[in-house]
C-alpha cells in the first residue's frame, strides 16, 4: 500500500497536511501543492479529509499471501515464566485470549519454554488454554533470547498459528522481536487493547504512540502469525477453573547451547514492594523535590499496611530513585486498587501507566494539574503537609 | 574494536500535544531530537573508545536528509565516521522493514564488533529494531543494558529485569540495546562541533546499501496502522481546596474506611 496523490486535481489547500499524524505532508514551495516524506505509513488520515480526493491508498495485490495465511489457525499465548514461576501477564493474556480464539472459533493454546516446568502447564489450563506446547531443554532453563526465539520460531512454522501474543516485558519484548524476524511475521510492540475482526480473521491491535498522544490501531493484513506484546495489567484474567484439563505436547528439539551465558541473577527488589503487583502504590514526582523526601511517602505506604512505592519519570530522571520504580510509558504499567499520586503533574507519559487503576487519589500544590483529570479524589494542597497528615489518619 | 550505533532522529514527544478540534498532533514547534536512549547507546560507545584504544565508532540512521543534523551532533560528539541511510524506497518501513534496511547498511561497514541501540524509540516505543537488526546480522542481542566491561574479545553485560538485573557473558560480536542509566551522555565539544560543521554527509541510497527491493518501505512492512486517535478524554472526580490539610486528609481516610479499601 502507498500513498498516491494526483496532482491535477490537488488544490494546494494544505488540509491533508495539518492532519497527518506524522508529519509526512508538506506543501511545495513552488506551487502549494502536497508532497509526501518517508514519514508516511499510509494510515489513510489524509486521504479522508481531502476535500477533492486527491489522494488515494494504493492497493498492492496479495492475494497469494492471502491464500498462505489461510492455513494458520488458532490463538497463542506465549506463557513466561521466570526461576518456574508463570507471570501474572500470563493468565491476563490467557483471560483475553479465551475470548477472541472463542469469537473466531478456535482453539486457544499456551506455548511454555524452559526446563523442568512442565508442572505448570494444569495452571495454563486451569486459566483457559485448550492446549499447551511445551519445549523442555536445559538450554532454556535461563532466559536469553536467542534459544528462546529458536524454539518459538520452530513451534510457529510447524504449528502455524494464525495469533501469537507475549506480554511486553522485558522477556517477552526481547525475544519475540527475533521471532518476527524469523518467521517473517508482523509484530505491534507494547498493546493495550486487542480485538478481532471475525470477517477478515484480523487481530485489531491498538497501542499508544507519541508518547501516549495518540493511540494507533495496526493490523498485519498478509502475514501470519500476527504478532503482539501487550502491556501487563490491561486485561484481567478468568477465574480458575480447578480440574479442567487440556491437551500437552511437549516438542523435542535440538536446540544450540545459549551464546549468552547468565553468571549472575540478582534481585534488586528484595525488601520492596514492587510496583508491577502492588494493590496500593504512593507515587512521588517532581513536587517530592529531593531523594530524602521519598521518606514521607515510604511512611505514607506504611501506613497503608505496606504499598509499593511509585515514580514518575521526572523523579527517576532527577536521580531521586531508581528506575525499578518508574510508572508510564517507559516504566511500568500498573493497576492497583489505590493510586496516591504526590507532587505528580500528571504528563499524558505517566497517565498511560496509571489511569486504570481503580481508586486515584492526586495530591497537589497546582489546581490546574492535569492529574486532577484523572483522580477520583484530588486533593489542592502541599505534599509536605497533606501526605503527613494521611498518614497521621491512617495510623489513629 | 569497531562499534555501530544506530540512532534515530525523533519528534521530542514530551512537546507533542493534541488538537482537541481536529484531534490531530500539533507538531508546530516541536523541535527533532537525537532519541534520547541512543543518546545513552553512543555515550556508551565513545567511553568504551576511550577505555579501548583503536577502537573506531561508527554512527548510523536511516531516515529523511534532514536527519544528517544528528549525524553532525554524534560527530560532534566524538564518532569516527557516519552514514545516513536515506530513500525514497525506505517510506512507510514498520519494525520489520526498518530493521532489514539498517542491517544492509551495516553490510557494507567494516565488521562490527559491537552493534548499539538505545533501549527503544520515543515516537514509536517498540523496542523492536535492535533485536531485528542483530537477527538479520546473525548476532545474539541483550536488550536493556545498562552497563558493559569488554576483555578478550569478550563483553560482560547487565541486563535489567522488572525487579532486578542479571550479569550475562557474550562473546563479540553482539547487538545491545541501552538504558537511559547506563550514562549520563556527554555534550559535543567544541572542536567536535568543528569537525562536524565541515562535514558532508552523502546519503546512502538503498540501491548503495545493496538491499533487496522487495524487503523496503511499505510494501515490504507487515504491520499497517489503520486508525489513529486521540486517548479518550479522562474525567476527574471531586477535588476538594481550600481547607486545612488535616480536615481534608480526615475526610479522604474516612471516605476510604466507608468504601471499605482500607
Amino acid at each position: 500500500m502507498a500513498l498516491k496523490i494526483d496532482l491535477d486535481l490537488c488544490t494546494g489547500c494544505g488540509a491533508c497536511v495539518a492532519t497527518c499524524p506524522f508529519g509526512a505532508l508538506s506543501q511545495r514551495a513552488e506551487d502549494g501543492k502536497v508532497d509526501v516524506n518517508e514519514a508516511c505509513t499510509a494510515c489513510g488520515a489524509c486521504v479522508d479529509v481531502c476535500p477533492v480526493g486527491a489522494l488515494t491508498l494504493e492497493v498492492a495485490d496479495r492475494s497469494a499471501m492471502a491464500a498462505e495465511a489461510e492455513q494458520y489457525r488458532g490463538l497463542w499465548v506465549y506463557a513466561e515464566q521466570r526461576a518456574g514461576q508463570l507471570q501474572d501477564v500470563t493468565l491476563e493474556l490467557l483471560g483475553q485470549g479465551r475470548t477472541l480464539a472463542d469469537k473466531l472459533g478456535v482453539e486457544l493454546s499456551a506455548v511454555l519454554l524452559g526446563h523442568q516446568v512442565r508442572g505448570l502447564g494444569d495452571k495454563l489450563f486451569e486459566y483457559g488454554a485448550d492446549k499447551v506446547y511445551l519445549v523442555d531443554h536445559p538450554a532454556l532453563e535461563n532466559y536469553t533470547a536467542e534459544p528462546y526465539a529458536e524454539a518459538m520460531s520452530a513451534l510457529v512454522r510447524k504449528y502455524k498459528p494464525e495469533a501469537l501474543l507475549a506480554g511486553a516485558t522485558s522477556i517477552g519484548r526481547g525475544f519475540i522481536a527475533r521471532v518476527a524476524i524469523q518467521v517473517n511475521a508482523g509484530l505491534t510492540a507494547d498493546c493495550t487493547e486487542l480485538d478481532v475482526d471475525v470477517e477478515k480473521r484480523l487481530l485489531l491491535q491498538t497501542r499508544p504512540a507519541f508518547g501516549g498522544n495518540i493511540m494507533a490501531c495496526i493490523v498485519c493484513p498478509d502475514h501470519r502469525p500476527q504478532m503482539a506484546t501487550v502491556r501487563p495489567k490491561v486485561f484481567a484474567p478468568l477465574a480458575p477453573v480447578p480440574g479442567r484439563t487440556g491437551e500437552l505436547i511437549e516438542e523435542a528439539l535440538n536446540l544450540k547451547d545459549p551464546v549468552v551465558r547468565v553468571l549472575e541473577t540478582v534481585n534488586a527488589m528484595q525488601n520492596e514492594v514492587n510496583v508491577a503487583g502492588a494493590e496500593f502504590i504512593v507515587t512521588g514526582g517532581r513536587g517530592v523535590g529531593a531523594p530524602e523526601n521519598f521518606k514521607l511517602l515510604e511512611d505514607l505506604a506504611d501506613a497503608l499496611g505496606g504499598a509499593a512505592i511509585g515514580a514518575s519519570r521526572a523523579a527517576v530522571d532527577a536521580g531521586w530513585i531508581s528506575s525499578f520504580h518508574q510508572v508510564g510509558q517507559t516504566g511500568k504499567t500498573v493497576r492497583p486498587k489505590i493510586y496516591i499520586a504526590c507532587g505528580v503533574s500528571g504528563q499524558i507519559q505517566h497517565l498511560v501507566g496509571m489511569s486504570s487503576s481503580d481508586t486515584i487519589i492526586a495530591i497537589n500544590k497546582d489546581p490546574d494539574a492535569p492529574i486532577f483529570g484523572v483522580a477520583d479524589i484530588g486533593i489542592v494542597g502541599d505534599l509536605f503537609q497533606v501526605v503527613p497528615a494521611l498518614t497521621k489518619a491512617l495510623r489513629r | 574494536m569497531h562499534i555501530v550505533v544506530c540512532v534515530k532522529q525523533v519528534p521530542n514527544t514530551t512537546q507533542v500535544r493534541i488538537n482537541p478540534e481536529t484531534n490531530t498532533l500539533i507538531r508546530d514547534g516541536v523541535e527533532s531530537i537525537m532519541n534520547p536512549f541512543d543518546e545513552n547507546a553512543l555515550e556508551m560507545a565513545l567511553q568504551l573508545k576511550e577505555k579501548h584504544p583503536g577502537t573506531k565508532v561508527t554512527v548510523v540512521t536511516m531516515g529523511p536528509p534532514q536527519a544528517a543534523d544528528i549525524l553532525k551532533e554524534a560527530v560532534g560528539r566524538g564518532a569516527d565516521a557516519v552514514v545516513l541511510l536515506s530513500d525514497r524506497a525506505f517510506a512507510g518501513s514498520d519494525t520489520w522493514a526498518t530493521s532489514y534496511a539498517l542491517s544492509t547498511a551495516i553490510g557494507k561497514l567494516e565488521k562490527p564488533d559491537l552493534v548499539l541501540f538505545g533501549k527503544q524509540a520515543i515516537d514509536g516505543d517498540t523496542a523492536q529494531v535492535g533485536p531485528g537488526v542483530a537477527v538479520w546480522l546473525g548476532m545474539p542481542c541483550i536488550t536493556y543494558a545498562r552497563a558493559i566491561e569488554i576483555a578478550d574479545g569478550e563483553a560482560t553485560v547487565e541486563r535489567l529485569y522488572e525487579d532486578g538485573y542479571e550479569k550475562l557473558a557474550v562473546s563479540l560480536p553482539c547487538a545491545l540495546t541501552v538504558l537511559k542509566e547506563a550514562n549520563v551522555p556527554r555534550m559535543a565539544s567544541l572542536r567536535g562541533k568543528m569537525a562536524a560543521k565541515k562535514l558532508v554527509i552523502e546519503p546512502m541510497t538503498a540501491e548503495m546499501s545493496g538491499a533487496d527491493p522487495a524487503k523496503l518501505g511499505l510494501n515490504a512492512s507487515p504491520t499497517r496502522v489503520v486508525k489513529i486517535f486521540s486517548p479518550p478524554p479522562k474525567t476527574g472526580g471531586v477535588k476538594w481546596q481550600g481547607e486545612e490539610p488535616e480536615v481534608m486528609a480526615q475526610r479522604l481516610v474516612d471516605l476510604l474506611r466507608e468504601r471499605k479499601l482500607v
